[in-house]
């Protein structure tokens, strides 16, 4: 067996390959570590200096991340009735009191329905757009297909003022239908070229087969071109997703408050005396939590997804 | 069951025309193979055949009816592909009931047809396997019963052993023919390899080049071929080619080869100029006072028989005798032919003349 070996490295190669894989984790997790923990912080403990490592957790970030609260003078805490809950406790401890929910939870859902809703659109049509590039006879295709990439070949942001012009005139600003549109157009391009090379890996004789069987060919579209494209479907999903659900600067230009989605929101939750670090790593906990779970579950078909062309089949 | 006519089939792709004038007819129950080298058009003819291809012109009828503008699906044919077109998401019992859903047949019926097919197959015990891990016999037999699950009027297959191992290829064109003897269907066969269409079908149609170039069966095409390709394609090795000049008309029964008076059969055309002399290996003796001499040039050792190439005044000819004469290479032989498998061609056109041996054969093609 020679030392080049390609198939099976040695264990001194596997050794050296775990620890630079656990550094890299390591490196990359503590943002994310740190956010976490600066969620359960309280105030004080979030901006302490020296940072603290170890400290004695605390709900409070959650617990002004999703209520909104006024302070109380001491007559008004002698008239109140005592805390009843254990956030009504924690929350009077620092003389204020609950006086309703904040907006956070719109937030994420705006952030829910438009993420979702513009996945949806873009891996729909691009999926349609893809199996027409791929299987029919389209006049100028490869312009078409060039033009269609050409779209990603500035920031998206650089036409924010014509965009933003043009959603004020069309009554779009500020509008969960206005935002769906503009992250589907802005991702339908990335979905049809990934897609594309998905389906075009689709032997065109398994549709002919269904056609012969007696399928129409819509039918042969969806139910055998469909179920093997699932791989490139999801993974093309993933894609969109993150973007739309991470998208920051044209949330925060088109809109305020009907339409907000987290990201725009999430900085801006100010405390008493400046910004509330542990609401906002609360917030940017759960904001994460979604796209993590919908990653996780997904993860084996993104795999695939990303090394496509590289890894044939 | 059913019986197909070809009528004046052409097909073009801009300016190549892949398919050019075909027409053929396949007897109901027939096993009809497509013969001829790749890129001849063979696939596709099958493919108008199928509906997947809509022809340039020419008419295409099955029992009868011009299916020729009709889709696939109502053809109410099988198609067995050139890679095995299994759906990958599917386990094998899926893939084969998959043409049945699509009719709406019942469930009890679907399982009782199930059961015959792979019994028929021998694939009970794969029935819940996907296909993804099955060796290319068992896709191929999958591939096979989703055909015949359907009972189609006719099955088409397209190089369905190309996939497979040499070995593998033989037991499962085996198995194909049998399984075509006992369920009597009208089958085409493409395939690029004579060897397998001389074994497996009823009758051959042989293409070159978008051309039909001959249509009957096997020994026809073997013995009586209507053209030098033909008479090239078939056969291993393949007919002897003698180039001469001369002459033919009706009613001579030998012709002039160099000084040497060779008999043929009764010619029945006339013909001046370049004569081609065909004839096959098995048909040359080595006969020491036979007239036309050629030199040794080398022998293959075959096991019952033996090839010898030889040296001639008109080129090397190839010669199959018994494997237990001697044959000294450098030699110099005496050759007889076996005058009635003898065919003249046409040098320029290619093309056979008419004789007695081929009468009645050459205008198919
Ligand atoms: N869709 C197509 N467009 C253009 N040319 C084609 C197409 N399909 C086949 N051809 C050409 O037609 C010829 C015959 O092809 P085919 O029928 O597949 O041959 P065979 O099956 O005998 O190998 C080939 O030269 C091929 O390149
Ligand atoms: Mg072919």
């Amino acid at each position: 067996m020679s030392n080049f070996s390609v198939t099976t490295p040695s264990k001194r190669q596997k050794w050296v390959a775990g620890i630079l894989v656990t550094l890299y984790a390591l490196i990359t997790l503590m943002p994310l570590v740190w956010i976490i923990m600066t969620g359960f912080k309280s105030s004080a403990d979030s901006i302490a200096y020296p940072p603290k490592v170890i400290f004695s957790p605390s709900l409070e970030g959650y617990v002004n991340l999703f209520t909104s609260q006024t302070r109380l003078t001491s007559e008004q805490v002698a008239t109140t009735p005592p805390p009843a809950t254990w956030y009504d406790k924690l929350v009077r401890s620092h003389q204020m009191v609950i006086v309703g929910p904040s907006r956070f939870g719109q937030r994420f859902l705006n952030s829910v329905i438009i993420g979702f809703g513009s996945t949806f659109l873009s891996v729909s049509l691009g999926t349609l757009a893809a199996y027409a590039f791929s299987r029919f006879k389209v006049p100028i295709k490869e312009d078409l297909l060039f033009f269609i990439l050409s779209t990603r070949m500035m920031p998206p942001i650089a036409a924010a003022i014509p965009i933003f012009l043009m959603f004020r005139e069309l009554g779009l600003s500020d509008t969960k239908l206005g935002m769906i549109l503009l992250y589907t157009g802005v991702n339908l391009s990335l979905a049809v070229w990934l897609l594309k090379g998905f389906i075009d890996e689709i032997p065109f004789e398994y549709e002919e087969a269904a056609l012969i069987d007696g399928y129409t060919r819509f039918q042969a579209f969806y139910k055998v071109v469909l179920p093997q494209a699932a791989t490139g479907i999801a993974s093309t999903a993933i894609f969109c997703l993150i973007f739309a659900w991470n998208e920051y600067a044209f949330a925060v230009l088109l809109t305020s408050g009907n339409a907000q989605t987290a990201p725009p929101f999430i900085p801006t939750i100010i405390g008493f005396g400046g910004l509330d670090w542990p609401a906002v790593a609360a917030g940017t906990t759960i904001f994460l939590l979604p796209i993590m779970i919908f990653t996780i579950l997904l993860r084996k078909h993104l795999l695939r997804g990303i090394t496509f062309g590289a890894v044939r089949k | 069951m059913a019986e197909i006519v070809i009528d004046n089939l052409r097909k073009d792709y801009g300016d190549f025309t892949a398919v050019e004038a075909s027409s053929f007819k396949v007897c109901d129950g027939e096993f009809f193979m497509l013969l001829g080298p790749s890129g001849c058009g063979k696939t596709t003819t099958m493919r108008m055949i199928a509906g997947l291809e809509m022809p340039t012109s020419g008419k295409i009828y099955i029992d009868g009816e011009d299916v020729s503008g009709k889709p696939a699906a109502d053809r109410d044919i099988a198609f067995v592909f050139q890679m095995f077109a299994l759906y990958p998401h599917l386990n094998v019992r899926n893939n084969i009931i998959y043409p049945l859903k699509s009719e709406g047949m019942p469930r009890a019926q679907i399982n009782k047809k199930l059961a015959e097919v792979s019994k028929i197959l021998g694939i009970e015990d794969i029935l819940k396997r996907p296909v993804g891990g099955l060796s290319g016999g068992d896709r191929q037999r999958v591939a096979l019963g989703r055909a015949i699950v359907r009972d189609p009027k006719a099955f088409l297959m397209d190089e369905p052993l190309g996939a497979l191992d040499v070995e593998f290829r033989e037991r499962m064109a085996e198995e194909l023919r049998a399984l075509h003897d006992r369920m009597n269907a009208t089958t085409i066969y493409v395939t690029h390899d004579q060897l397998e269409a001389m074994q497996m079908g009823d009758k051959i149609v042989v293409m070159n080049h978008g051309v039909i170039e001959q249509f009957g069966a096997p020994q026809i095409i073997y013995d009586k071929p209507a053209t030098m390709f033909v008479a090239n394609f078939i056969g291993s090795p393949s007919m002897n080619f003698l180039r001469f000049a001369g002459k033919v008309s009706p009613n001579d029964t030998s012709v002039l080869l160099g000084e040497h008076t060779v008999d043929v059969p009764r010619q029945l055309a006339a013909h001046e100029g370049g004569l081609v002399l065909g004839i096959r290996p098995e048909h040359i003796i080595l006969s020491d006072d036979g007239a036309y001499r050629a030199e040794v040039l080398a022998s293959e050792y075959l096991g019952t028989n033996q090839i010898i190439t030889l040296n001639t005044a008109h080129g090397q000819i190839k010669a199959r005798i018994r494997a237990d004469k001697t044959v000294t290479t450098g030699a110099n032989v005496g050759l007889k032919f076996n005058s009635a498998q003898i065919t003249l061609f046409e040098e320029q056109s290619e093309k056979a003349i008419l004789s007695e041996l081929n009468e009645g054969v050459l205008e198919d093609g």
